[in-house]
């Protein structure tokens, strides 16, 4: 019998980049927000938001112990229950949720506030990873299909109306996860090419763009060899082409409000007004461009410290690094990352259940998905959409909810030797 | 295949950061600048600019405080435009444009929306300046002249222009920096340099302490004040002397090069380019392309030097020895240098030694020595050339490399200039004759003028003519204290001089000697052309004189360029005589000639070629030219011309 001891399985690598990039996030909400606060500030001083963080930072600890203490098998026998939960917490938001800025997304115990949906994606990942771990499920099946979108789409319907759209787009990801598990490719390149033609209907004239996917929709009929010559198939595909494209067209001038359009024309260039709508981008994007290679240095963020980056300790964390430890300092943090994604990845390909094999995709599809729309929205590649960097941003709740949901999983995989 | 596609959508996403991230961080540097702007603040802090002074150490130039108002287009805030108009005494339209003018240099950076107030005006904006956010006051210094003269001298500050910013990093916009004069030569040392103090800013543009606790800050370093040589009562009398009238004086210390006073006419008082009327009067005396007030005539107006231009010759001819004191040649009142081609000669004929060729200034005696040493090489491209090395041994032909920041090289022809002007023909020392009187091809500054005859009054040597006489706590420059010596040996300069003694006791200045001063001089007479609607109009000789004193231990050597002037001794050699004599004596016993010279006009002479006439550009405060002038030009000249001094023309 090997050693069955959690220290001794506990997959380490995974454990210290964690623990890397949760200390760097403290210390960069340390600098972004001492900007605004006369003369230097301890750390730890728990009236300010880094010392909040710290004490998040701490309460990780109980969190973690927690969630190892408990046995592996409880997870994939209660997921649907905890998924119950999670959905419950989610709706009674409408009844009993407090509303900050616009979204109702927090329930207030004194001045303590706790985000639902944090905790709904590692529950919805169990709930999912249940399911398909089901023998009976095979996701070329129709039926099964719709069950496994329906498990996703249901926390989306919850968190949409809040609104917290952030949130929602989150649950995209978990289109990858299913076609690792057999969902038909045709979801893929449907999703990849209503992106596609999305982004271009944005940029083209609707007329221009049609003609040139009839272009490409004739190409591929007379010259492919992998596709069947479907002439039936190639006219409906033609139809719904053209009016995803003209619904876009719709959507984008008549049921976008303002705001929603300047966040796009921002990413396409149109929009000017740097002092208006394009100021979170332009500045986010003036402080990091600001950093060289080098950086400006901790603390000596010129940018930072005036306090010119809106929401510079939550979404917008990652300029911070940008403008004070410049592009060398960036890529380190990016590599710890995608080293942990990979990892992550890694594991849960040598899961021998299919069910924490599910999860481990799971993980590493929610952290990939949070860290690339936080970024890309950061360094102005994608719209403004309130999406936390995780372990970075300052938030107990967001803090707590990416530790539950990897610890979830370094449960799984350090209990794996028990499995046969 | 399934498990490789999160890999790879992960591996392109992490493409597509880094490479953004590259670009915002590596590639564009648009963001750093950005960054900049945005979040730190540069306060400047200007020193005192250093005061002038002239040789016996009275203060010329001093300073005044001054206020520009500074905008910062993007922090205006609900302003009350009429009250602040009101208050600047601006016209709403003057605001809007300004303010449009400053939004395009930058609606971030601070630039000058009214410039150099009055402690008044100050004052009053000061008391409601909290009420107009987006402005402030910058405290400049200005300049304060003591004096109504020396403009050409001083030069004057200016807001530096977009080209001067781009080229020099030390200045913003709104800096003052010298023009002209001393002020540009010497404005490093003058201007001092500026403190800075980097301040951070927050987001409301709230300034949050010193960056970096000022570890890049720069405490203001005090401009220096400088000594000139000149000598004001002398400058001042010299700009009196040429009211109303075109040309330029120099006025040179031979022992040490130091420059007594360099005048140009028409100038203007130098107060007039200070305060707000600066840029309407600078306009003004810009546009007068004619007499053209800006333009330093001392050290830029190239004219043929003229008769002056002989003693060179008669130095040149006896270093290479092709005539002695003895030489005699015959004049019969002009000269046959070719067949079929006569030169004249206003001396009074008959056989003339070196002496009274000088005296008299006799063409024909030059033009024989000029020939006799052309005619020494075989070639004459050789003897050109022998010829313009000794010239060029006087500082000619070349830039002087004196301390003012502008003039011209002048023009001494060498062979290469004729084998260009005669490609192919067989020129010789006939072809270029008339260089030996000055005429030809060869062009000098009044300076050049100047240092030559104060090279002749040390017999051979000169110090490159400079202006600086002393910089508060340091040596002025090594050139300007290396002695140049000539190609033409010392022993040769005794029977010129002598024959420049003489020409004021009997030859072409005769009846300008000042008592008890032994002077040394020769009268020029250059004949002129200009081109006036497309025609080659030939206008009134200048009338020039080149002199120094006293003769055996000269203390000024002086060159004096009156355009237009009819011949020499009409009104350079009056003019001269009495800045020798101001110099020397400090005062001025011949009153009449004195009154003849202040009051003389040659405005009617200026006016003539011109359909309309022409009032120079005199803005001097106590100087007024009557309209009356212009219109008795005709008469006034005739009057004139019954009380010169008879005298013989050069040419």
């Amino acid at each position: 019998m090997k050693n069955q001891s959690i220290s001794n399985n506990l997959d380490w690598i995974s454990v210290i980049i964690y623990f890397i990039l949760v200390v760097l996030g403290w210390l960069n909400i340390y600098s972004s927000s001492l900007s605004s606060i006369e003369g230097e500030s301890s750390i730890f001083d728990v009236s300010q938001i880094y010392g909040k963080q710290f004490l998040f930072i701490l309460f990780t600890i109980p969190i973690i112990f927690s969630v190892m203490a408990i046995d592996a098998k409880f997870y994939e026998k209660y997921a649907i229950i905890i998924f119950a939960i999670s959905l419950l917490s989610l709706a009674g938001l409408f009844v009993a949720g407090k509303t900050i800025a616009g979204q109702r997304c927090w329930y207030a115990i004194g001045s303590f506030t706790l985000q639902p949906s944090e905790f709904a994606k590692a529950a919805t990942a169990l709930a999912l990873a249940k399911y398909l771990s089901d023998v009976q499920v095979n996701l070329k099946d129709f039926n099964r299909q719709v069950q496994a979108l329906m498990i996703i789409g249901l926390p989306v319907m919850l968190i949409l109306p809040q609104p917290d759209p952030g949130s929602a787009l989150i649950y995209s990801v978990f289109i990858l996860v299913l076609y690792r598990e057999g969902l038909p490719a045709w979801y893929i390149w449907t999703g990849f090419i209503t992106i596609l033609l999305f982004v271009l209907a944005l940029i083209l004239k609707p007329i221009v763009l049609i003609l040139l996917s009839l272009m490409v929709i004739i190409f591929v009929y007379y010259r492919s060899r992998f596709v069947d010559r479907n002439w039936i198939l190639s006219a409906i595909i033609f139809v719904l082409i053209s009016g995803f494209v003209f619904s876009v067209d719709y959507v984008f001038h008549n049921v976008f409000k303002q705001h929603h359009r300047d966040r796009f024309n921002i990413l396409l260039g149109k929009e000017v007004d740097m002092k208006g709508v394009g100021y979170n981008t332009n500045q986010s994007e003036i402080a990091i461009g600001s950093g060289g290679w080098f950086g400006k240095g901790y603390l000596e963020g010129t940018q930072t410290k005036g306090g010119f980056v809106p929401e510079q300790h939550t979404d917008y964390i990652f300029t911070t690094v940008g403008e004070e430890w410049g592009f060398l300092g960036s890529i380190f943090i990016i590599i710890l990352f995608v080293s942990l994604f990979i990892r992550i990845i890694y594991l849960a390909e040598r899961q021998k259940t299919k069910f924490s094999r599910v999860y481990g995709y799971c993980v590493a599809g929610i952290l990939f998905i949070h860290f690339f729309v936080n970024i890309a929205m950061v360094i102005g590649i994608f719209p403004t959409i309130g999406v936390p960097l995780p372990f970075f941003s300052y938030g107990g709740s967001g803090l707590w909810g990416f530790t539950i949901l990897l610890f979830i999983f370094l449960k799984m995989d350090a209990n794996k030797v028990n499995e046969w | 295949m399934r498990k490789v596609l999160f890999p790879t959508v992960i591996f392109i996403a992490t493409i597509l950061i880094v490479a953004r991230i590259f670009y915002l961080q590596i590639i564009d540097d648009s963001f750093k600048l950005a960054s900049d702007n945005n979040a730190i603040k540069i306060k400047y802090d200007y020193p005192e600019r250093g005061y002038i002074y002239d040789r016996y150490g009275k203060l010329l130039v001093a300073n005044q405080p001054s206020y520009d108002i500074m905008v910062i287009p993007k922090d205006i805030k609900e302003l009350d435009t009429t009250e602040f108009c009101s208050l600047l005494n601006i016209t709403k339209e003057d605001f809007l444009k300004k303010i449009a003018k400053a939004k395009i240099y930058s609606p971030r950076l601070p630039s000058v929306f009214l410039p150099q107030l009055n402690k008044l005006e100050y004052a009053a904006f000061q008391e409601k300046q909290r009420k107009f956010q987006g402005f402030y006051i910058q405290k400049r210094s200005l300049r304060d002249y003591q004096v109504n003269y020396g403009a050409n001298v001083f030069g004057f500050i200016t807001q530096v222009n977009d080209n001067i910013i781009k080229k020099n990093k030390y200045y913003n916009s709104g800096d003052l920096i010298g023009k002209q004069g001393v002020e540009e030569s010497y404005e490093e040392i003058l201007r001092g340099i500026k403190g800075v103090k980097y301040i951070q800013k927050d987001k409301y543009n709230r300034e949050i302490g010193s960056y970096k606790e000022g570890k890049y800050d720069t405490v203001a370093v005090q401009g220096k004040d400088i000594h000139l040589t000149i000598d004001a009562e002398l400058q001042k009398y010299g700009e009196e002397l040429m009211v109303n009238k075109r040309g330029g004086i120099v006025a040179i210390e031979p022992k040490t090069g130091e420059i007594l006073a360099l005048v140009t006419a028409p100038s203007y008082d130098p107060a007039i380019l200070v305060g707000r009327q600066r840029s309407k009067n600078y306009t003004m005396l810009y546009n007068d392309s004619i007499a053209k007030p800006l333009y330093d005539r001392g050290l830029l107006a190239e004219y043929t030097p003229g008769s002056p231009f002989k003693i060179l010759t008669g130095l040149v001819a006896l270093q290479e020895g092709v005539i002695d004191e003895n030489t005699t040649f015959f004049c019969r009142h002009g000269f046959s240098y070719a067949p079929g081609r006569f030169m004249k000669c206003h001396c009074h004929g008959g056989a003339l030694q070196l002496h009274r060729g000088i005296y008299e200034s006799c063409n024909t005696y030059f033009s024989s020595s000029y020939m006799a040493t052309i005619n020494k090489y075989k070639k004459p491209a050789d003897g050109v050339d022998v010829w313009s090395n000794h010239l060029k041994s006087f500082g000619l032909g070349q830039f002087m490399g004196y301390d003012l920041p502008t003039g011209r090289k002048g023009k001494i022809p060498t062979s290469k200039t004729y084998k260009r002007m005669y490609p192919g023909w067989g020129w010789s020392s006939k072809t270029i004759v008339s260089n030996a009187i000055g005429q030809g091809e060869v062009l000098m500054t009044p300076i050049q003028l100047a240092n030559m005859i104060a090279t002749v009054s040390n017999k051979g040597y000169y110090y490159t003519p400079h202006i600086i006489k002393s910089i508060k706590g340091q040596m002025i420059d090594k050139k300007y204290r290396t002695k140049h010596v000539t190609t033409v040996d010392k022993k040769y300069f005794d029977p010129v001089i002598s024959g420049l003694f003489d020409v004021y006791n009997f030859g072409t200045a005769h009846g300008l000697n000042v008592e008890g001063i032994d002077i040394c001089g020769k009268t020029g007479t250059a004949e002129n052309f200009a081109k006036i609607n497309g025609k080659r109009v030939k206008l009134q000789d200048h009338s020039i004189f080149v002199a120094f004193a006293p003769k055996d231990n000269p203390k000024i050597a002086i060159a004096v360029f009156v355009e237009n002037g009819y011949w020499g001794a009409r009104w350079a050699g009056p003019i001269t005589s009495l800045m020798i004599e101001k110099y020397i004596k400090r005062k001025i016993t011949r009153k009449d000639l004195e009154k003849r010279m202040l009051e003389g006009s040659l405005q009617g002479e200026y006016n003539k070629y011109y359909a309309k006439p022409i009032i120079d550009t005199l803005i001097k405060k106590d100087i007024v030219v009557p309209e009356v002038i212009a219109a008795d030009a005709n008469k006034e000249s005739k009057k004139e011309e019954e009380v010169t001094v008879p005298e013989n023309k050069t040419e």
